[in-house]
C-alpha cells in the first residue's frame, strides 16, 4: 500500500545569485525564508517525501539561477524533485531535467497551449508532467456549463487562474483537471487560492470533488496552518499528498513532527 | 533515457565515479547502469544501438543494473508499445498494472523481499522505496527478488546471474535507496 506523501514547496525568488525561499499570502504578500537549495536538504534530511520548487520570479533571464539551484539542490537530496514555474516548451522542460529535477509542473503554458501536457507525456512520461491548478471559489447560484459545488459557505465553481494569481480564465477547475488527466499528465498540484497563505486549512470540497473525479495522484495545497490540517485532507478526501509551505519554513512544525502526528492517527506514511 | 542526472548524483555521493555515455563505443566501467522514465518503445529504440556492446560486457560478467524502465526493457514485449521488440534478457512480458487504485502508481510503498540472497537487499531490512510507473514486469521465469502491493501484487525487483533490475528508483529513495545502490557497486 502506498503511503500518503508530505511535501514541502519552496517558493523560490530568483532575484538573489543562489535565490531565496519566500512565502506568499494569497498570492500576494512576500515574506523571505531561506536559501532553497538548504532548506530542500534540510527537508529531505527531516524526512520530506518529496521537494518542490517553484520559480515565482519565472523570467528568462533569471533562468540560469534556477538551473543553479536544482543542480546545487540534486547533489544531496535523494528524493524526488519537481520544479515549475515559468516552463513553457518541451525544451525548457528538458532543461529542468538535465539539470536534475524528476518531474516538471505547469498551468500557464497548458492552459495557454493545452497540447504541451500531451508532448511532455510523450517525450518524458506522464510520471514527469504534473500540471498546477490554481483555483478560485466563484459562488454564483447558476454558472451555466461550470461543475458546481456545495459548500458551507455558498454554492460555487472554481475558476483556474494564471501567471501566479494575476489572470483569470473562465476555465472550469474541475473540468480542466478531467482533461489533463486525459492529455497524459501524471499528477495534479491544486492549489486553493482562497485558502493560500491563510492558515485555515485546505479546501476540502475543492480537494474532494477532483480527487474523486480522475484517477491519477492528486496533490492538495494552499492553507495548511496547523498538523491537523493534513490530517483533516487525508481523512476527508481522496489525495495522494498534501503540501505546505509556511509551517516548515517557519519552523512552526518539522516533517518529522507532521509524520508522528499521522502515525499516532493511523495514517500510512513513510 | 530519462533523467540519469539523479542517479549520478547518487552514485557520486557514495563515491562512485560515474560516467554517462551517449555512444556505445564509450560503454566502458565495472558496473552499468540502465535508468530510465518515460516509455518502452522509445526507450529501447534509443538503447538497441548498445545493445551488442552492452551484451560483451554481461558476457565478461560486469553487473547490470535497470532501473525503472531500465528492468522493463530486459523483457521480451511490452504493451505500452507492443510493435516493439524488447531487449529479451529475460522471459516474460511487461503489462500494465491491473488494478482498481490510482494509476500511475506514485509515491512510497513497501517492498517485500523474495529472495533475500539477492546482492541488492543485502544488510536491507524491508521498507518503503519511491515508486512512479504504471507497467510492470510479468516474467514468466524465476527472477522476481522483491515485490510491493498496489492493489495487486507488482514486481518491484528481478535478479538473473549479473542482471540487476529494481522497478522503483533507489536514487529517490531515501537512505534506503542508497543502500540499494552502494550493495550494487560491492556487487
Amino acid at each position: 500500500m502506498l503511503c500518503r506523501r508530505i511535501i514541502p514547496c519552496l517558493d523560490c525568488d530568483l532575484a538573489f545569485p543562489d535565490g531565496r525561499v519566500v512565502k506568499g499570502i494569497e498570492f500576494k504578500q512576500i515574506k523571505y525564508a531561506g536559501i532553497p537549495w538548504q532548506l530542500a536538504a534540510k527537508y529531505y534530511e527531516d524526512g520530506a517525501d518529496e521537494i518542490v520548487f517553484l520559480d515565482i520570479t519565472a523570467s528568462k533571464d533569471k533562468r540560469e539561477t534556477m538551473f543553479h539551484v536544482i543542480e546545487k539542490t540534486s547533489e544531496n537530496v535523494f528524493v524526488p524533485l519537481t520544479v515549475g514555474g515559468g516552463i513553457r516548451s518541451v525544451q525548457d522542460a528538458r532543461k529542468v531535467f538535465n539539470a536534475g529535477a524528476d518531474k516538471v509542473s505547469i498551468n500557464t503554458a497548458a492552459i495557454k497551449n493545452p497540447i504541451i501536457v500531451n508532448k511532455l507525456a510523450r517525450y518524458f512520461g506522464s510520471q514527469a508532467c504534473v500540471v498546477a491548478i490554481d483555483a478560485k471559489r466563484r459562488y454564483v447560484k447558476d454558472a451555466e456549463g461550470k461543475t458546481v459545488i456545495k459548500t458551507i459557505q455558498g454554492t460555487c465553481w472554481f475558476e483556474c487562474s494564471i501567471y501566479g494569481g494575476r489572470t483569470f480564465t473562465g476555465i472550469d477547475a474541475i473540468r480542466w483537471a478531467i482533461e489533463v488527466e486525459k492529455r497524459g499528465a501524471g499528477e495534479i498540484l491544486l492549489t486553493s487560492m482562497d485558502r493560500d497563505g491563510g492558515k485555515d486549512g485546505y479546501d476540502i470540497p475543492l480537494t474532494e470533488a477532483v480527487s474523486e473525479r480522475v484517477r491519477i495522484p492528486v496533490i492538495a495545497s494552499g492553507g495548511c496552518g496547523v498538523l491537523a490540517h493534513i490530517h483533516e485532507v487525508f481523512q476527508r478526501t481522496k489525495v495522494s499528498a498534501a503540501l505546505a509551505a509556511s509551517i516548515f519554513h517557519y519552523e512552526t512544525h518539522s516533517i518529522k513532527e507532521v509524520k508522528e502526528f499521522l502515525a499516532e492517527r493511523n495514517q500510512r506514511i513513510r | 533515457m530519462g533523467n540519469v542526472k539523479s542517479v549520478y548524483n547518487a552514485l557520486k555521493f557514495l563515491g562512485a565515479t560515474p560516467t554517462i555515455v551517449d555512444t556505445p563505443s564509450k560503454v566502458d566501467g565495472d558496473k552499468i547502469i540502465i535508468p530510465g522514465v518515460g516509455a518502452f518503445g522509445e526507450g529501447m529504440n534509443k538503447l538497441r544501438r548498445f545493445i551488442p556492446k552492452l551484451e560483451r560486457s554481461l558476457d565478461s560478467g560486469i553487473p547490470l543494473l535497470g532501473i525503472c524502465l531500465g528492468l522493463e526493457v530486459f523483457f521480451e514485449v511490452s504493451e505500452e508499445s507492443p510493435n516493439v521488440d524488447g531487449w529479451r534478457l529475460m522471459g516474460g512480458r511487461v503489462e500494465k498494472i491491473r488494478t482498481a487504485l490510482r494509476l500511475p502508481h506514485i509515491g512510497w510503498n513497501s517492498i517485500e523481499i523474495k529472495k533475500k540472497t539477492c546482492p541488492l537487499f543485502k544488510d536491507v531490512k524491508e521498507g518503503y522505496v519511491y515508486f512512479i510507473h504504471s507497467y510492470h514486469a510479468v516474467p514468466d521465469e524465476d527472477v522476481i527478488v522483491a515485490t510491493t502491493q498496489h492493489g495487486c501484487e507488482i514486481t518491484a525487483g528481478v535478479w538473473k546471474s549479473n542482471i540487476y533490475g529494481t522497478q522503483f528508483h533507489p536514487e529517490k529513495s531515501g537512505i534506503l535507496g542508497l543502500k540499494i545502490l552502494k550493495n550494487f557497486l560491492e556487487v
